[in-house]
């Protein structure tokens, strides 16, 4: 039972409960408060003075941060908070490096709107600008210094909730800098390359490292094989770059798009997912029946991989052996399908569209090579899909359905269901039971695995052999379990880790959406809405039923753990020192 | 065995003790810093290193804190401090000249040191000497009235010390 208290603002009686802010209280009365720093349960600290409102203090409180209490009389609209206001924040865009126009974030960008906003129409100051270098040596995120406006959202997403901190505000006042330790480069810390500190940028200060030049290129080579793999995560968001509501799925305009854009072929990295599961849950079973190395834990999300090679490095036999379903792939078809084909592998460039910035570091990893050649060639995040397709003059919007292609195009529910937290661990108990038994047992629909709940459990058991599985989501959450799977105090046999909170979803090359609109909706959510209808639209559910995948084995791979997948789709890990010294 | 850095065994030794001291204490990672530069001299990655581990803390939020406060180092000093006050009245005197002239001289900014270990140059505010503006100084002795041809005078003058004592 919550208790209300009753306050005043702009001459509006509004009920709050007690230990809400002001903000909260504003925004139920329908009273919009500007904000910039402020991003929910994310960043609260009150620190770029733009929510300031009069609560009859000797000065203009924060709103996000002020609490509301009984018979409070708050003012957010008089002509001293606006001209503060305004000054502040032309004090702000004084010393920030104004390119707009060629700016990554042009026209979704927090200040450019909050700067129309509050009406500036002149910035009066003449500040410094900061001159400091860009860090773009990192594989997948790159960092602009001098579009920062010290929000410190990034700050706050990689050390509270990734529990990662490899940047923090150093120097003070006018010199003030988000940075690394010593100024490093990200590729020298132990950022993981989850690219969430970009999709909590208000700014252009932090983007991901982009291929799209070289995808360009790519296609116009009439020498090349050129084709494209996207995950699941990607149809249930790109959408939200074309103006549909978050959460609406758009496979098919999605194919559509990559063909009118030129690949060969456009394939779903579903298909590898479907894979991944007969590999992994072989891989599961045998470690169980042979008393292996418990508790395995997923290693399609390379986030959590590198986070793991440098906080646990203990764990790393932990770790399933298979490659993520988007390296798989890149395997399959420099091998088999190259082979099936009649196509020189060496001719074919393979690019996935992930949402991902990981995947971009996971791409580089020279052991993941296995063919002779590297398994994926490019990848880009589903932001710079949207900015080719647009580059290309493509009209998303009116483009029809058209199908992934065969012969790998093929993929089950259980594939699909891989974007999202639990779904890895929901596919793989929908086929361990037929990997144990050669017989299908249990519902399709796992419910308890999913949701956003931090950490969720599921029990399966089969022939007398139980299997208890864990799903986390978020680095933060995955060190607290891990924590305790080291102390030895949890005894599961199976974990699912995804690097970012709710899964690939709400990975780090998504579509980005305002503090706005993440203040009121749960993205991961809204967008696992749309994961799960597509799971619910396909016919076979179970990936062990994917006749691609069955074919597979058959003609090439003979079975799953065989000979050959372990040359081409399984993979090893590195320990990894963080902060090595020169 | 000693690590080929700055640090020798008794150095880090001295730094075990002090981080073991303060292990469990919340909010102590100013005291460490303070005791371990007292230990070293300045704060170097390998220590800041060692603190974040000792105490739990991310090392970007141990760098963050040095970065922010003026009294911790990250290089080591000189044998030979140069501090040139940029206090108000130094300052319309010509300070500003004179820190640059010695920056170029000795190719290191503020807060480095040269590679010798001779000299380390920082910028101060006011010594209490206004009257003597622009003033330097380095270590206890007070440079004052100076001009920026004055400075390699006085440069010199350190070298020929150190040269003369390598003779001895």
């Amino acid at each position: 039972m919550s208790e209300y208290v009753t306050l005043t603002i702009d001459g509006i009686e509004v009920k709050a409960p007690v230990g809400s802010t002001v903000l909260e209280a504003a925004k139920s009365a329908g009273i919009n408060i500007p904000t910039l720093c402020f991003l929910k349960d994310i960043n609260e600290i009150g620190a770029c003075r733009m929510c300031i409102v009069d609560v009859g203090a000797r000065s203009f409180q924060a709103a996000c941060m002020y609490p509301v209490s009984e018979g409070l009389v708050v003012k957010t609209n008089t002509p001293k908070i606006r001209e503060t206001r305004k000054v502040t924040l032309e004090l702000i865009l004084s010393t920030h490096e104004k390119k707009c126009l060629t700016c990554v974030r042009n026209r979704n960008c927090e200040l450019q709107k909050l700067a129309k906003d509050l009406n500036v129409k002149d910035i009066r100051f003449e500040g410094e600008l900061q001159n400091h270098p860009i860090d773009d040596m990192s594989h997948s995120i790159v960092r602009d210094p001098n579009k920062c406006v010290l929000c410190r959202r990034c700050v706050s997403v990689c050390k509270n909730v990734q529990t990662v901190a490899a940047i923090e505000t150093v120097e003070r006042g006018f010199k003030t800098i988000v940075a690394s330790p010593f100024n490093m480069p990200l590729k020298d810390t132990p950022c993981v390359n989850c690219g969430q500190c970009i999709v909590v940028c208000p700014v252009g200060a932090l983007r991901e490292k982009s291929s799209i030049d070289r995808v360009w290129e790519a296609l116009s080579n009439e020498d090349l094989h050129v084709v494209v793999q996207t995950a699941p995560a990607v149809r249930a968001a790109l959408g939200e770059e074309f103006g549909y509501p978050i959460g609406t799925r758009v496979t098919g305009k999605m194919v559509a798009a990559l063909k009118k854009l030129g690949f060969a072929k456009v394939f779903d990295t579903d298909t590898a997912a479907d894979l991944t599961i007969m590999e992994e849950g072989t891989e599961l079973v045998e470690r169980i029946k042979n008393n292996g190395k418990l508790p395995l834990i997923t290693s399609c999300s390379p986030g959590w991989v590198k986070f793991c090679e440098h906080n646990y490095p203990d764990l790393l036999d932990n770790l399933s052996t298979c490659k993520s379903p988007q390296n798989m792939f890149g395997a399959v078809l420099k091998s088999y399908y190259a082979e099936k084909m009649g196509i020189d592998p060496a001719k074919i460039f393979v690019v996935s569209v992930m949402p991902c910035t990981a995947k971009k570091f996971e791409c580089e990893r020279p052991e993941l090579a296995s063919t002779g050649y590297p398994d994926v060639d490019e990848v880009l995040t589903t932001r710079e899909l949207a900015e080719m397709i647009n580059e290309a003059g493509i009209d998303f919007r009116n483009l029809p359905d058209e199908q992934f292609d065969d012969p790998m195009g093929e993929a089950t529910g259980a594939g699909v269901i891989f974007g999202v937290t639990g779904g890895v661990m929901e596919a793989a108990l929908r086929s361990v039971p037929y990997l144990l038994t050669g017989k299908d047992e249990g519902d399709i629909d796992i419910k308890v695995v999913r949701g956003v709940e931090t950490l969720k459990e599921a029990e399966v058991e089969v022939n007398g052999i139980k299997i208890k599985a864990a799903v986390v989501h978020g680095l933060g959450n995955a060190r607290k379990l891990l924590d305790k799977v080291r102390a030895g105090e949890a005894d599961y046999q199976f974990i699912e880790v995804m690097a970012c909170p709710g899964g690939c979803v709400n990975g780090g090359g998504q579509p980005i959406q305002p503090a706005s609109v993440r203040n009121e909706i749960d993205l991961r959510a809204e967008r696992a809405k749309a994961i799960y209808a597509e799971d619910e639209a396909l016919t076979i559910r179970r990936s062990h039923q994917n006749p691609m995948v069955l074919k597979m084995y058959e003609e090439y791979f003979e079975k799953p753990g065989g000979h050959k997948s372990h040359k081409l789709l399984h993979t090893h890990y590195v320990a990894r020192e963080n902060y090595p010294e020169k | 065995m000693s690590c080929g850095c700055c640090c020798t065994d008794n150095k880090s030794q001295e730094l075990d003790k002090i981080i073991a001291k303060y292990k469990d204490s919340r909010g102590a990672l100013i005291t460490v810093l303070h005791e371990a530069q007292e230990v070293y001299g300045y704060l170097p990655l390998s220590v800041q290193k060692r603190i974040a581990e000792g105490l739990n803390v991310p090392l970007s939020e141990v760098y963050g804190v040095v970065t922010f406060y003026t009294q911790f180092f990250l290089n080591p000093k000189g044998k030979y401090k140069i501090n040139v006050c940029l206090g108000t009245a130094c300052y319309v005197k010509g300070a500003g000249q004179i820190y640059d002239k010695i920056s170029e001289i000795l190719k290191i900014k503020g807060g480095e040191c040269t590679p010798d270990g001779l000299f380390s140059l920082d910028a101060c505010r006011c010594v209490g000497a206004c009257g003597l503006a622009p003033v330097v100084m380095i270590n206890d002795e007070v440079y004052g009235r100076l001009v920026a041809d004055d400075v390699p005078a006085i440069l010199q003058k350190y070298i020929d010390q150190e040269a003369e004592l390598a003779k001895a």
